[in-house]
């Protein structure tokens, strides 16, 4: 029987705004899907973005959803999941919205571990300006802002939320769906502060200027580079180099912000009860 | 009678916001504002509210805006390079109508300037400071009891209109310490945001057929809803079509300007046979208060009058007061900002002369008082 994204698309606002080859469509059904197994209801949840290509992700789905300003998106959900601890909250971004523009939000909710979870669609490019560098654009390519290729270094993106105290740390691509289905389902499902980058592409403003011939050559660069993390720990660097692990890259446990700074107000008011 | 304490300005702020049923501060230290923080990370978790010291100035701003779609009623507080900082969720705050209360207790500037001196100079910016045209309502209280009651009515107006308030007032008093009254609570009547009371289905967050300030519906309440800080039609979704945008914007300066007879607030000190006026606000209303008692003494017919509502501007008033005096002296510590507001209410019906100072000391009721000789 096929799935019925229906139930969770807001009439009336498609088509979307993706270009033809874009790969966030396949995110878009992907994280449909993964909701719809853990069951929870439309209002109990709130979908929070800033700007670019993907934080348009929001207007699609008949969730609570927020559109905010670029970079901005975790303080944003952090506000609402302080003020609602008992409801789920979650970020869509992008490359340079979540790591460039919002780097110090990003690293900063990975310290606190607020139970939010962050999806971080990795393009290599910002796609929705026509194409400039941004901190995941491989040295080498072209960009709009880097004609004679990219000299600028990178960031990891999961290794930036685990260094910066992230408590569950996952990559997925958009080529491999069943695998990405399941791993948005466990980041979500995790208690604290959870980043799930997905590596995407962008054929208009990335893949043509970098001798992607097609978007296909761009899933099929994906199936190629992508290993499991389980047989990337197992291969000498010489035979991972070039190559990129997905997976569960990271877990611990951790205590969540809300539980705990809650759980001192409680506290508080039980003492000044008695001390009254 | 209710509660009295002695309270510094900066912490009357703080007990204002919770008499006024606050239950959220994000903020970011900075002098010289941290005092409203610091009290507010003592109280709010006894009361099971929330407080939060963000990673920047930024993220403040952002979560008092998240933090109010989630229906609680928030605060932050900050000064100068903050409150450049806030600007752009500011703007995001105004087109998406979130009720939310920012103070920004003014220090000299440009830039790092004076942390611990005084300054008037951020008054433009609070009208100005974010890009686009917008609504905007500013509170310039003037004594530690007025902070107080100042910031209660920043937060029914913030609810009765949808939109975030800016309180400015001087370092000077938000560090001083004054006797204040906290009164029982209900003396003060306090405002709630008007919730909508239709099916969810039929539920549109700008709904312009409900009025100039629509219901606003909170996060998971059941009222599902988009918001986004793209210019938008009545449903909460984009829109880049003509006549929307003009007309939507229209309605949100409509709601505020449309509304100055609530919102507009000001003292007068014997302005009624005055001959010379002194406008003035915050540290500088105080020193003007002092200056015109001074003159009555010496003989010469001079009044105060008071902004406590700064934006929207008192342009009526100040057009009136221009065509029977001989002239209007504002003191200020800029080098000259809320002058030209004066002298563009007067239109030249009097002559306005201003007195700046930005040495991070306040104009003295000496000062006023000579140029009031000079001017009589």
């Amino acid at each position: 029987m096929s799935f019925n994204y229906d139930q969770y698309i807001r009439g009336g606002k498609l088509p979307h705004i993706w270009c033809p080859g874009c790969t966030y469509g396949i995110v878009f059904k992907s994280l449909l899907r993964a909701v719809d197994t853990l069951k929870i209801p439309k209002d109990d949840i709130a979908l929070v973005s800033g700007i670019g290509c993907a934080s348009r992700l929001p207007g699609y789905i008949d969730w609570n959803t927020l559109h905010t300003t670029h970079g901005r998106a975790l303080p944003f959900a952090t506000g609402l999941k302080m003020a609602r601890p008992d409801k789920k909250v979650m970020v869509v971004s992008g490359d340079g919205d979540a790591t460039a523009i919002g780097g110090n939000h990003f690293i900063h909710a990975c310290r606190r571990n607020i139970d939010i979870t962050v999806i971080v669609l990795n393009n290599f490019i910002y796609g929705m300006t026509g194409g400039q560098h941004s901190p995941t654009t491989p040295i080498g390519h072209f960009a709009t802002t880097m004609p004679y290729g990219n000299v600028d270094p990178n960031f990891n993106i999961p290794d930036l939320a685990k260094g910066a105290g992230a408590s569950w740390v996952g990559r997925g691509t958009a080529y491999h769906v069943p695998a990405l289905d399941k791993l948005i389902i466990e980041a979500m499902n995790h208690k604290g502060l959870s980043v799930l980058e997905i590596i995407n592409a962008c054929p208009t403003t990335h893949g043509r200027r970098n001798k992607f011939k097609s978007p296909t050559d761009m899933l099929l660069w994906m199936k190629d580079t992508a290993l499991p993390i389980t047989a990337f720990d197992k291969l000498p660097p010489e035979k991972t180099a070039g190559k990129f692990p997905t997976g569960v890259l990271f877990k611990k446990e951790a205590p969540e912000f809300c539980e705990t700074y809650f759980a001192l107000a409680e506290r508080l008011k039980k003492q000044k009860e008695k001390g009254a | 009678m209710g509660t009295l304490k002695l309270l510094q300005g900066n912490e009357a702020c703080a007990e204002g916001a919770l008499y006024a049923g606050c239950t959220f501060f994000a903020g970011y230290p900075i002098t010289p504002s941290t005092e409203v923080a610091e009290y507010l990370a003592r109280r709010l978790p006894l009361i099971g509210g929330a407080f939060l010291q963000m990673e920047d100035e930024i993220a403040a701003m952002a979560a008092v805006i998240g933090g109010s779609l989630a229906g609680a009623k928030t605060l932050t507080a900050t000064s100068g390079p903050g409150f450049s900082l806030k600007q752009e969720n500011l703007g995001f705050g105004m087109l998406c109508e979130v009720p939310c209360v920012i103070v920004d207790v003014m220090r000299g500037g440009p830039s790092t300037g004076v942390p611990t001196g005084p300054s008037q100079s951020d008054i433009m910016q609070c009208k100005w400071g974010t890009h686009g045209d917008h609504p905007v309502i500013c509170l310039t209280p003037a004594y530690v009891q007025e902070i107080f009651s100042e910031t209660v009515r920043a937060f029914n107006l913030a609810e009765k209109y949808r939109t975030p308030v800016i309180i400015a007032f001087d370092e000077i008093v938000g560090h001083m310490r004054e006797k204040i009254e906290i009164p029982d609570k209900g003396v003060i009547p306090i405002e709630n945001r008007r919730r909508p009371t239709c099916p969810p289905s039929e539920y549109m967050p700008f709904d312009e057929t409900k009025g100039d300030v629509p219901p606003v519906a909170d996060f998971f309440s059941g009222y599902r809803q988009h918001i986004t800080g793209l210019n938008h039609a009545s449903d909460g979704f984009p829109v880049n079509a003509s006549p929307r945008i003009h007309t939507d914007e229209q309605r949100l300066i409509r709601k505020v300007e449309g509304n100055r007879k609530d919102i507009i607030k000001y003292e007068t000190v014997m302005l009624d046979d005055a001959e010379v006026a002194v406008f003035a606000y915050g540290v500088s209303g105080r020193s003007g208060k002092n200056a015109v008692e001074l003159a009555r003494e010496a003989g010469i017919k001079a009044g105060l009058f008071r902004p406590l509502t700064i934006w929207p501007f008192p342009e009526e008033e100040v057009a009136a007061l221009a065509s029977r005096v001989k002239a209007i002296i504002v003191p200020e510590l800029s080098l000259g900002q809320i002058v030209y507001e004066v002298e563009r209410c007067a239109k030249g019906r009097c002559p306005v002369e201003g007195i700046f100072r930005v040495d991070g000391d306040p104009i003295t009721p000496e000062q006023i008082l000579a140029k009031i000789k000079e001017v009589k």
